[in-house]
């Protein structure tokens, strides 16, 4: 991975400065362009027109591929289960050598060591290419004291975690804190700090199901970067709605206006709801359109999702041997 | 490759099942005209498609008698509610068509599937739908308790939408009861032949619709013709000012959709990612050849940079090409004479000194393309600002407050629609409400509904299509029996009422 | 001793103002038995000309007072008709030389039709507009405003209730008008005005020439600030070339209309004297 920290040194200037109170925060946040909603769900709605075919489905598959964290967020995870899933993520799909890895696997914390030792080599944190990402900070409601969230962290990064995926305080946000919003994550950055310098790379999840309006969704989005995050990412995967095209591309023209404006690359990640290879291209389509196809990368964009890569697979399938696919001819986690 | 260099995803023409040459549909049947022929082309690949007839004037009185006949006879003696069913089967074998008709649009006007597919054809049946419905409830159409159709009504509709002009026209106009006599537009006539196929299989009375192709002596013969009672155009101004001042003391009514130059409004405080689509559905939304396309940019100073940029962004992302691709954005210009006339005021726009840009894009060698192109640093004076292009040619004015705003956009002659961006409502609504034209669109731009009236102020046009005032024009009032003989005793009288 | 009565000169009215013709001529108008009633200013192009700017200048006050204002206003003009009702009851009994009965008749039908009209300030919009059930997350209303400047050649053989028909009409939308008031009788359109001209009425709503409409109407048919032409009382002018002339800048035109519907009450009238706006605007709670 590439680093999209900020440097605190970097020449450019930050959009927003000064102490971070609610006060200071609200006027920079209210002072971003609205977004009727209307027009972005038009926006989306074209982009989900976008006809994908033959070599460019090919090689949008493969993207999808290796975009893919691959997740199990079940009160029943097992070491067994996670072992199933890491092996997976090893190999996408036996029969087919050439398939790309996915980018990350998506575990709760607990569970993080088991998912480091499946791995082994292919570990990112042993020199391989694939990423341990571990949901934190009293995932998926975040109610629990900063402590807590704080150990939590502290406890994936330890146990080999290359990526927190920490959600916001909805209820602090709603309820105009954003201060505390914008501390907490400050402190969860922290605490992503490992004891070799490096830091593991902090996804923020906005919980978008729950802001529910679009304004929202841009002001936690900002909130999320400002406050240095590497991601930001729509969704736990635990509320309806979970990640929406117009939502993700909404995100996507954040980072895209952050990047413009600081010459930093933010990436983003949708989360839950995403199954098919179609949907899937439609949003690798709106991050071409929207914020650039640079972000086409596991550096800047990842899906979230358990079911979607055997859609994938039997997608690959299909384009291969002319034939559609079934659900046998994938393996199961 | 880049991920943006979509594969070719092309719609299949298959599905079209063309005859080699078209008569003219008069009184039910596709019948041989004298007026000689002439053929249609693809804009997109100037490849042949097939080969129409150009009514002459006694062909344009044939399918006027036929109208007459029809309206006189079994039309006049079908009941309201027969009428409009009718009218749903023709909405009913559009949707069923629906695919085959997108595919021979774009083939023939060089619109991007995409739009004739999910735009114009699901609007043509909702046209019908919505009209249909009207047939047998016109005692509401606030033009009296007794109303009555005018008679037979000549429609001399544009090229640009070909087969959604059409049901704009012929609509309203069977569902209040009249006879049509329809001249498509000349480059755009295969949609119309093809509605001509589809009231054959709603096993329409004969003579309820007449379709004569042809170019403007055709539809001069028409709108001149002694037995039409009632004239509808849309067009460009200056035929529309040609045929009212043909009807000039005649007793035929005359509703007029002509052309615009509409202002699209965006203020500091807009939505400005929502605005810039908006700007691009506005300007090059089927290729700008749009009546109501909003051709000038009005950009508050003080957002001008960011939302410029940002436009430039979104514009190098459009594709241009194949309109019959999925993936099209933007497809061909109709005709070579209108690229001609693109290309022209694109010229003199340079001339006047703004700055003209358009990303990157590799046209097809053959066929009719004009990039998507912005002009920046446009003043009132520059006719780039003044003239319809009719075009994807967007001309960038700024402006510094509200009243500045209106004033700039109030200054045309033209009056059609006009775009305002802002997140603060009661600015958008005193600014829609100072601003002189038919539609306003706030916060979105180029939507279309048969339940809303469109049409223009000032040299846009007169009359409203769409919604009950588009079924007004097509009525007569009967305010008393009195008030109806003295109409027919002493011809002419009234003039527009719509 | 009889006294000597004091005669009025009857002049034109633009802009609020009673000026003389600037081409300094004047007709004379006499009873239908052919007796000298007065001496009517002969309206020139230029005054047509100086008359269309004061209507123009008059639109964006009139059309943007609140339709509860202008119904008041017009109201008041009815009071003043009534307050003056025997001057006209007088002068539409010279002018036509019928019996004070009918004379009165006429005077009284004036008023109401007035009223009437008034009355329709804030109405008409609601009955002519309304919302638009589209099929989408829109918001979208339709409704009339007042199309500008309308010029009106008012009806030749009524010259109080025909006047009244087509100017209370256009106005009361918003629009502001430019009327040649009966060739023949002029008289009773100059007391009108000076009626309208110590009302409420904003300077320039209402402007009325006397004259030849056959040299005056041309002018205004062909003027390019003109929004719409009202033909009523044009039966017996070219009146095709002036829809002709119209046309060229796509003014809107009401053709001549025999008398019986020239002195209807119309909704159509009013209507016909706006153009119907349609607003859409998004709507969504996200």
């Amino acid at each position: 991975m590439t680093d999209t920290s900020h440097s605190p040194d970097g020449a450019l200037a930050r959009p927003f400065d000064g102490p971070a109170t609610d006060a200071a925060l609200r006027r920079f946040l209210d002072g971003l362009p609205g977004v009727d909603a209307v027009g972005l769900e038009q926006r989306a709605a074209t982009i989900g027109t976008r006809s994908i075919k033959s070599s460019s489905k090919a090689a949008a598959l493969d993207a999808v591929l290796s975009l893919i964290d691959l997740t199990t967020l079940e009160g029943a995870d097992t070491r067994g289960r996670v072992r199933s899933l890491v092996s997976k993520a090893i190999t996408p799909d036996p029969s087919d050598p050439s398939v790309p890895r996915v980018a990350a696997v998506c575990v709760y914390n607990d569970m993080v060591h088991h998912a480091v030792e499946a791995l082994g080599a292919h570990h990112a944190g042993s020199g391989g290419d694939i990423a341990v990402a571990a949901v934190a900070t009293a995932f998926p409601s975040g109610r629990a004291s900063l402590a807590v969230k704080l150990q939590d962290t502290a406890d994936a990064v330890a146990a080999g975690a290359d990526e927190i995926d920490m959600v916001i305080d909805r209820g602090a946000f709603l309820s105009g804190r954003f201060g505390q919003v914008y501390d907490e994550i400050v402190a969860i950055k922290n605490a992503c700090r490992r004891s070799d310098g490096g830091h593991a790379h902090l996804k923020v999840i906005l919980e978008t199901g729950e802001l529910s309006t679009y304004d929202n969704v841009r002001k936690a989005s900002w909130l999320a970067i400002l406050a240095g995050g590497d991601f930001i990412k729509t969704s736990t995967g635990k509320v309806a709605p979970a990640a929406t095209l117009p939502v993700t591309l909404l995100m996507l023209e954040v980072v895209r206006d952050w990047h413009l404006g600081t010459g930093q690359r933010i990436g983003v990640k949708p989360a839950g709801g995403i199954r098919t290879s179609k949907d899937a291209i439609k949003y690798l389509v709106a991050v071409a359109e929207t914020a650039g196809e640079e972000w086409i990368a596991p550096t800047l964009f990842r899906f979230g999702a358990s079911s979607l890569l055997d859609d994938v697979l039997m997608q690959k399938q299909k384009l291969t041997s002319g034939h559609y696919s079934g659900p046998d001819y994938v393996t199961v986690v | 490759m880049t991920f943006l260099d979509y594969a070719p995803a092309p719609e299949s023409t298959a599905i079209l099942d063309l005859k080699s040459e078209y008569g003219l549909f008069i009184d039910g049947e596709f019948v041989d005209g004298d007026g000689g022929s002439f053929a249609t082309i693809s804009p997109a690949t100037e490849k042949h498609i097939t080969t129409v007839q150009s009514a002459s004037a006694a062909d344009v009185d044939r399918a006027v008698a036929a109208a007459r006949r029809a309206f006189e006879g079994p039309w006049s003696r079908l009941s309201g509610s027969d009428r409009g069913k009718y009218l749903f089967r023709i909405a009913r074998l559009v949707q069923e068509r629906a695919r085959e008709l997108a595919v021979a649009e774009s083939l023939d006007n060089g619109k991007p599937i995409r739009e004739s597919r999910d735009v114009d054809v699901p609007l043509v049946a909702a046209w019908f739908f919505y009209y249909a419905g009207w047939a047998d409830k016109l005692e509401h159409a606030g033009v009296g308790s007794a109303p009555r159709p005018l008679g037979v009504a000549g429609q001399v509709i544009p090229w640009n939408f070909p087969l959604l002009m059409l049901a704009w026209k012929i609509a309203p106009a069977l569902a209040a009861g009249n006879a049509v006599v329809l001249k498509p537009a000349e480059t755009t006539p295969l949609t119309a032949l093809l509605f001509a196929e589809i009231l054959q299989q709603a096993d329409f009375p004969p003579g309820v619709v007449n379709i004569v192709t042809g170019a403007g002596d055709t539809g001069s013969a028409l709108v001149t013709h002694p037995g039409v009672d009632k004239v509808a155009f849309t067009g460009s101004t200056a035929v529309g000012r040609a045929i009212a001042k043909q009807v000039a003391g005649s007793s035929k009514r005359l509703t007029l959709e002509l052309g615009g130059k509409a202002a699209n409004i965006v203020f500091d405080d807009a939505p400005v990612d929502q605005a810039v689509e908006g700007i691009v559905n506005g300007i090059f939304f089927n290729q700008g050849h749009v009546c109501c396309a909003g051709s000038r940019l009005l950009v508050q100073e003080s957002v001008h940079d960011e939302v410029i940029e940002k436009l430039k962004r979104r514009m190098a992302t459009l594709r241009v090409g194949d309109p019959l691709d999925k993936n099209t954005d933007i497809g061909a210009i109709n005709s070579a004479a209108q690229l001609e006339r693109i290309r022209a005021l694109s010229a003199i726009g340079e001339q006047e000194g703004a700055e003209r840009w358009s990303p990157a894009c590799d046209l097809p060698e053959n066929g009719f393309w004009f990039a998507p192109t912005i002009f920046t640093g446009v003043d009132t004076s520059h006719r780039i600002a003044r003239d319809e292009i009719f075009g994807p040619v967007l001309s960038v004015l700024t402006f510094r407050t509200p009243a500045e705003a209106i004033s700039k956009a109030n200054n045309t002659p033209y009056g059609l629609s006009a775009g305002i961006w802002s997140d603060k409502g009661s600015k958008i609504l005193a600014v829609a409400n100072e601003l002189r034209a038919g539609v306003v669109w706030a916060n979105t731009f180029n939507r279309f509904d048969p339940a809303s009236p469109f049409g223009g102020y000032k040299e846009s046009g007169y009359g409203r299509e769409g919604g009950r005032h588009g079924l007004a024009a097509y009525l007569a009032s009967t305010a008393g029996a009195a008030v109806v003989q003295t109409e027919q005793a002493t011809k002419p009288k009234k003039g527009r009422t719509t | 001793m009889t006294r000597l009565a004091v005669a009025k000169t009857y002049k034109l009215f633009i802009g609020g103002a009673f000026p003389r013709s600037e081409s300094g001529r004047t007709y004379p108008v006499a009873s239908p038995g052919g007796d000298f009633l007065a001496n009517a200013a002969k309206a020139s192009r230029k005054d047509a000309r100086d008359a269309v700017v004061a209507a123009r200048g008059a639109v964006p006050g009139w059309s943007g007072a609140t339709a509860y204002n202008r119904g008041q206003i017009l109201y008041r003009v009815a009071e003043m008709l009534e307050g003056r009702r025997a001057q006209f009851v007088e002068e539409v009994r010279a002018a036509r030389g019928v019996s004070a009965q009918q004379a009165g008749d006429t005077v009284d039908a004036s008023i109401d039709r007035w009223v009437w009209y008034a009355g329709w300030a804030d109405k008409y919009a609601q009955v002519v507009g309304g919302s638009n059930p589209v099929a989408g997350p829109y918001f979208n209303l339709s409704v009339p405003e007042p199309t500008g400047v309308v010029a009106i050649v008012a009806p030749q053989e009524s010259p109080l209730l025909g006047l009244v028909n087509v100017v209370a009409p256009a106005i009361v939308s918003g629009n502001a008008v430019v009327v040649i008031a009966s060739e023949r009788h002029p008289l009773p359109a100059m007391s009108l005005a000076e009626v309208i001209a110590t009302s409420d009425m904003p300077k320039g709503v209402v402007n009325v020439l006397t004259g030849s409409a056959a040299e005056i109407a041309p002018w205004l048919a062909s003027h390019a600030d003109v929004d719409g032409i009202d033909l009523t009382g044009a039966g017996a002018l070219d009146w095709v070339d002036l829809e002709i002339a119209a046309v060229d800048t796509l003014t809107r035109v009401m053709r001549p209309s025999p008398l019986e519907d020239a002195v209807a009450p119309s909704l159509e009238r009013i209507v016909s004297w706006t153009e119907v706006k349609t607003v859409w605007h998004t709507r969504s709670l996200r």
